[in-house]
């Protein structure tokens, strides 16, 4: 790479899943994250209860990310080659494990509404 | 919680929300004031080279007539060739359309170049039209010459075990068939590269290694035997890589015989037969083989006078400083992609580096100035050594690893992000460098 700016990244990620998608994707995202930061200034606090099912679901994000990349990448975990491969491994896991805990905390929030004060 | 509560606290998040978009819109690197000119600047070749050139120069210059000339109505994804010849990605995955990656502002004169004339600063087109240019800029990329391979025919391809994966994206899909075809019933496989230069050497490994992987998913390894014959003494240009693959080879019983360049090839008998260093002939049969011809510039380029006298003569490559790009002796001209007569680089990789070399020296040419911007030789290979791993060998002129992630991809490391890299990111960062984005 010759000068990785976020302007080339910008335009990489484009090239890579198109235009639209690439942009819808950034929205959906990026409304997403908003929806759980609405959710806790509107709750006043974390949902033990809502977090407990979003961190049961976090092996489950980990797991479909890993094999969504894998499937994508026509390749599998014998290809792992040295310890970068293995950060890259974790790195794709924690993403999904994070990204669905955030999607379902956000769901139930959104759903079920604010809990009752006793939990 | 109030309805007053809830509602001062929403809109207070989305003016912080507000706020973030309008500094990300702000994000991105000042852009330096057009030059203004009347330069007729003439770039012969639509491919990676001239397509990405064409779209940078609109950004710097302002009025300058600027003309691409290319009679291919398809552009080639070159890099795609080998993915497509492994079953991995349709034979459409590299095709897409020249016009559609050309910027508003550059005229594309769809035909060949049929003559180049330096010295009256004229390009005429098979058509007869006459382009005279201040400028000229050749990127026309090479010729595979097929016929210097005797008893070859592309219409052999996809039959017989013959393949050639450097014809084209529906030869490489034929390629596949062949090899998926051989690695299910077993023989010979044998491989080779030519004796000139060529684009992407890597890529003839590549292949080799591919169908020793397929063989061995397939359980069939011991039903083929893999050769590899090599026109020069090393199997990779850069001492240090050729000693990887000569230890990756001996990992997976790929046999190799060195000093041998390719004659002919005969298809009935499947023998192919080729030359020693001597000039001995030396007979091999095959059950498959990837045909890789001799590469060349193509023909207008070498009757132009601007190739080479005293190197690489039967190949002719531009007679270009291999640092600035600029031609020896026509300073308004400059070569870029596989056609500049410099010892590395005729990779999509290179290209990327080459082309704001070359923007930069013409639009400083245009504007009275000079620039310091120079090429390295900067030449990249994603050397797949199966499906799932790659090498990501980076290197200059002096043979040095330049890797672009030191400490963390190791480039002699056969590992699964170098081949991420390959399958999800080359295309893109490809797409993004023709639109002169990257």
């Amino acid at each position: 790479m010759k000068e990785l700016t976020f302007e080339t990244l910008i335009a990489v990620w484009e090239e890579m899943f198109g235009r639209g998608l690439f942009w819808a994707m950034v929205v959906v995202a990026a409304l997403i994250t908003v929806a759980y930061l609405y959710v806790l200034i509107r709750d006043r606090s974390m949902s033990m209860r809502k977090f407990l099912l979003a961190q049961l679901s976090m092996p489950l994000g980990a797991i479909a990310a890993v094999l969504f990349v894998q499937k994508m990448t026509n390749s599998g975990f014998a290809d792992i080659g040295g310890p970068v491969d293995v950060i890259v491994l974790l790195g794709v896991a924690a993403a999904g494990a994070v990204g669905i805990a955030i999607l379902v905390y956000t769901a139930q929030a959104l759903i079920k509404g604010p809990e009752a004060q006793d939990g | 919680m109030t309805s007053d509560q809830f509602l001062s606290t929403r809109r207070g998040f989305l003016g912080l929300a507000g706020g973030a978009a309008l500094l990300a819109a702000n994000v991105g690197p000042a852009r330096a004031e057009k030059i203004a000119t009347k330069a007729r600047i003439v770039i012969l070749g639509a491919g990676a080279a001239g397509t990405a050139l064409a779209n940078r120069l609109v950004d710097r210059l302002d009025g300058a007539e600027i003309t691409i000339v290319d009679g291919r109505a398809q552009h080639w994804y070159q890099p795609g060739f080998t993915l497509i010849a492994a079953g991995l990605k349709p034979s459409d995955y590299s095709v897409s359309r020249t016009a559609d990656w050309l910027p508003r502002g550059v005229t594309l004169v769809a035909e060949y170049a049929a003559e180049i004339d330096p010295e009256a600063n004229m390009l005429t087109t098979a058509g007869g039209t006459k382009l005279p240019y201040d400028y000229l800029v050749t990127a026309p990329g090479l010729s595979l010459d097929w016929d210097a391979v005797e008893g070859f025919d592309l219409a052999m391809v996809g039959q017989n075990g013959i393949g050639a994966v450097y014809a084209g994206p529906d030869y490489a899909a034929k390629t596949w068939a062949a090899m998926d075809r051989f690695t299910s019933d077993g023989g010979k496989g044998v491989f080779f590269r030519p004796a000139t230069e060529m684009k992407c050497a890597g890529a003839p490994l590549k292949y080799t290694f591919l169908t020793d992987d397929y063989a061995r998913r397939k359980g069939n390894r011991d039903k083929i035997e893999i050769e590899y014959w090599n026109p020069s003494g090393a199997l990779f240009g850069v001492p240090i890589v050729a000693e990887k693959v000569r230890m990756l080879f001996g990992d997976r019983g790929i046999g190799t015989q060195m000093k041998m360049v390719l004659k002919r090839i005969d298809p009935d008998k499947k023998v192919l037969t080729f030359e020693d260093a001597d000039g001995i002939e030396h007979e091999t049969d095959y059950d498959f083989t990837n045909v890789i011809p001799p590469m060349r510039a193509p023909e207008v380029i070498r009757q132009s006078g601007l190739s080479w006298a005293d190197k690489w003569t039967d190949q002719g490559w531009v007679e270009v400083d291999k640092y600035t790009l600029r031609h020896n002796r026509y300073p308004n001209v400059f070569a870029v992609g596989d056609v500049a007569g410099v010892p590395k680089g005729k990779t999509a990789a290179s290209v990327k580096w080459q082309v704001p070399v070359v923007e930069d020296h013409l639009v400083a040419q245009i504007a009275g100035d000079t620039t310091d911007t120079a090429y390295n030789g900067y030449t990249s290979c994603p050397l797949i050594t199966r499906v799932g791993r790659a090498m990501l060998i980076e290197f200059d002129y002096d043979n040095n690893l330049t890797p672009s992630f030191p400490g963390v991809i190791a480039p002699l490391e056969e590992l699964w992000i170098s081949w991420l890299m390959k399958e999800v990111a080359l295309k893109a960062t490809y797409n993004a460098m023709l639109r002169g984005k990257a």
